[in-house]
């Protein structure tokens, strides 16, 4: 009897314990966005989105940020997205299941680990200056392409490989082929887990600054840009410079500059979250 | 069957072209509508000057880099037509770029160094070196100190030479007391950084390493605001905007403790941490009419904005006009 309720105690004890730990990120994610809310909402009039950044806080606006950081995760997206499902469907239909196929597997998901950072060196080696696309849109997009790849690879991979197999089974006993069986089957089925990593790279994408330093990426333009190859700034950037800078005033407008971050990064989220949605349904 | 896919597929494309084009366009409408709403503003100042178009790109020190674009800021209303960017990849980073002929303006907040210059010439780059403004190098402790009002040179070498023994505030001088030191100062890629260690310990970069450093300034205020035994240093700015959390210490260079102000910064008898802030210019880019236009713009301008932003401008911008005539 006693043991049972010894055992009952520390059933409900972990379970406290448990939910304490969540709390502590619940509670530290509160309190930030709390403290991010209270400085940067003043500052959000209509003219912090319509104006150039300024020397004066009141006059300075976040405009070109936005423009530069949609047109970089647009860009993104076109690039990563195919590549990165045309490689996992190549590693999960196609490829034997060989060392070779191990070997690459296993790389892809090392880079994913692989500080970004890094990814800018390479971008400014062969983007900037070999192919010569200067500090462009084009140059910072392709980088980030690269940065969020592996994450649209191995997310790709999971969700073909949850494909159940009697879907592909039973699309051959109709005499499909396998390209037939791809296309109609495995990437419709595939397509909510495939969409869940074009979230995650998008959310990567919008936050990375440190890629874009090393692009090139300019902290201040004079007009926005107007096509692949002009040059930009990006919204990370822009809250890393004000947040650096001596008057208190500016601080206030970097926390502005987040709410406005997370204000587009929630928006793609629900849209990608929406389109999901609406795939998970038809295929059920 | 098959078409029906295409279409969609077409659809979505052309869907996808539409939203970039939206982008891109709504971004060149406002971008528009900016321009001419400032052109009205300053009707004066932009009829008189000629309406140029092109590309200016600048990089450099963090340290130049408000009073550049408080200059391109103001520089948009006159000549809206004229692309500039201005992005901060420190001194180093900016004369890398500078050197490979990649930007046509570097900020820098140290002279031009002899491999630079090497490098330049390699690429047959020549150059303009223009002083925009003066900055000191503040020294200071916490508010609640109250056994220092000024330090000498030799002391401060002593607390921050490379092979350091000081500990404690006694440690320095027998006067202080025996509490710990605990130091603040900038990361080693800082031009602050290697303005300072030069100065101070004779040798640029050489420096003792257990120190707390941050790229941020504003880190190393509130680390020294919220501890009585911290003494750290970085740009006259900062000091500046957290007064009444800090306090300065005087440096006595053997002339005296000198406090750093708009005037001991400018006659430079704040010595050793008084230091010019230059811009460099390509000499070739100077041909282009935008270039041009924006330096002498850049040097009309720099008393006013270089104050405006926090630095101390130079008694006379006469001889830096001379230069680029």
């Amino acid at each position: 009897m006693n043991y049972v309720k010894y055992r009952k105690l520390k059933n409900s004890i972990f379970h406290g314990v448990i939910f304490c730990i969540t709390l502590i990120g619940i509670v530290i994610l509160a309190i930030l966005l709390i403290d991010i809310i209270k400085r940067g909402v003043p500052f959000l009039t209509r003219t912090f989105f319509t104006n150039f950044p300024s020397r004066f806080p009141n006059k300075a606006g976040i405009l070109p940020g936005i423009v530069g950081s949609i047109n970089i995760i647009l860009l993104t997206i076109a690039f990563a997205v195919p590549v990165g499902l045309g490689t996992a469907i190549y590693l999960e239909e196609y490829a034997k299941n060989n060392r070779m196929t191990k070997f690459i597997k296993i790389n892809i998901s090392n880079l994913s680990g692989t500080p970004s950072i890094v990814y800018g060196l390479l971008g400014l080696a062969v983007f900037v200056r070999t192919l010569g696309l200067g500090k462009s849109i084009l140059s910072g997009a392709l980088t980030m392409s690269l940065v969020v790849l592996p994450i649209v690879i191995v997310s790709s991979q999971e969700a073909i490989k949850a494909v159940p197999q009697y879907l592909r089974h039973g699309s051959y006993a109709l005499g499909a082929t396998k390209w037939q069986t791809i296309r109609k089957i495995v990437i419709p089925s595939a397509l909510p887990g495939i969409f869940t990593g074009v979230i995650l790279s998008v959310s990567r994408a919008l936050g990375e600054s440190a890629p874009l330093l090393m692009v090139g990426a300019a902290t201040y333009v004079s007009k926005l840009p107007d096509n692949v190859f002009s040059v930009f700034t990006a919204l990370p950037l822009q809250i890393y410079y004000w947040m650096g800078l001596p008057k208190e005033d500016f601080k206030d407008l970097a926390a502005a500059g987040i709410i406005v971050l997370l204000a587009i990064l929630l928006t793609t989220n629900a849209i990608t979250i929406v389109l999901r949605n609406k795939y998970q349904r038809s295929i059920e | 069957m098959r078409n029906s896919v295409l279409m969609k597929r077409i659809t979505a494309l052309a869907l996808g072209l539409a939203l970039t084009a939206t982008v891109a366009g709504c971004g060149s409408g406002t971008n528009d509508a900016e321009s001419s709403a400032s052109n009205a503003d300053n009707t004066s100042a932009a009829s008189t000057a000629e309406k140029l178009g092109g590309q200016i790109v600048i990089d450099g020190s963090s340290t130049v880099y408000p009073i550049t674009m408080a200059v391109a800021e103001e520089f948009k209303n006159e000549q809206p037509g004229v692309e500039v960017s201005v992005a901060m990849s420190g001194t180093g980073g900016g004369m890398k770029k500078f050197v490979a002929g990649e930007i046509d303006i570097c900020d820098a907040s140290r002279p031009i160094k002899q491999e630079e210059i090497d490098q330049a010439k390699a690429k047959g780059i020549d150059y303009v070196e223009l002083e925009v403004a003066y900055d000191g190098i503040s020294v200071v402790v916490n508010k609640d100190n109250n056994w220092v009002d000024s330090i000498t040179t030799a002391e401060l070498n002593k607390i921050w030479a490379k092979d350091s023994q000081v500990k404690t505030w006694k440690d320095v001088n027998p006067a202080w007391p025996a509490e710990p030191l605990k130091l603040y100062g900038p990361g080693t890629d800082s031009g602050t950084f290697e303005f300072f260690t030069e100065q101070i310990n004779k040798k640029a970069k050489e420096s003792r390493t257990d120190y707390t450093p941050s790229e941020d300034d504003n880190v190393l205020v509130q680390g020294i605001a919220g501890d009585k035994d911290a003494m750290g240093y970085f740009g006259f700015a900062y000091y500046e905007e957290n007064q009444d959390k800090l306090k300065v210490l005087k440096i006595d260079d053997g002339k005296g403790p000198i406090e750093p102000t708009a005037v001991s910064i400018k006659d430079k008898s704040y010595s050793p941490l008084s230091r010019p802030l230059f811009i460099y210019i390509n000499k070739a880019k100077m041909d282009q009419p935008q270039v041009r236009a924006f330096v002498e713009y850049y040097i009309d301008n720099a008393a006013t904005l270089s104050e405006e932003v926090g630095y101390v401008p130079l008694d006379s911008y006469d001889a830096i006009k001379e230069k680029i005539k």
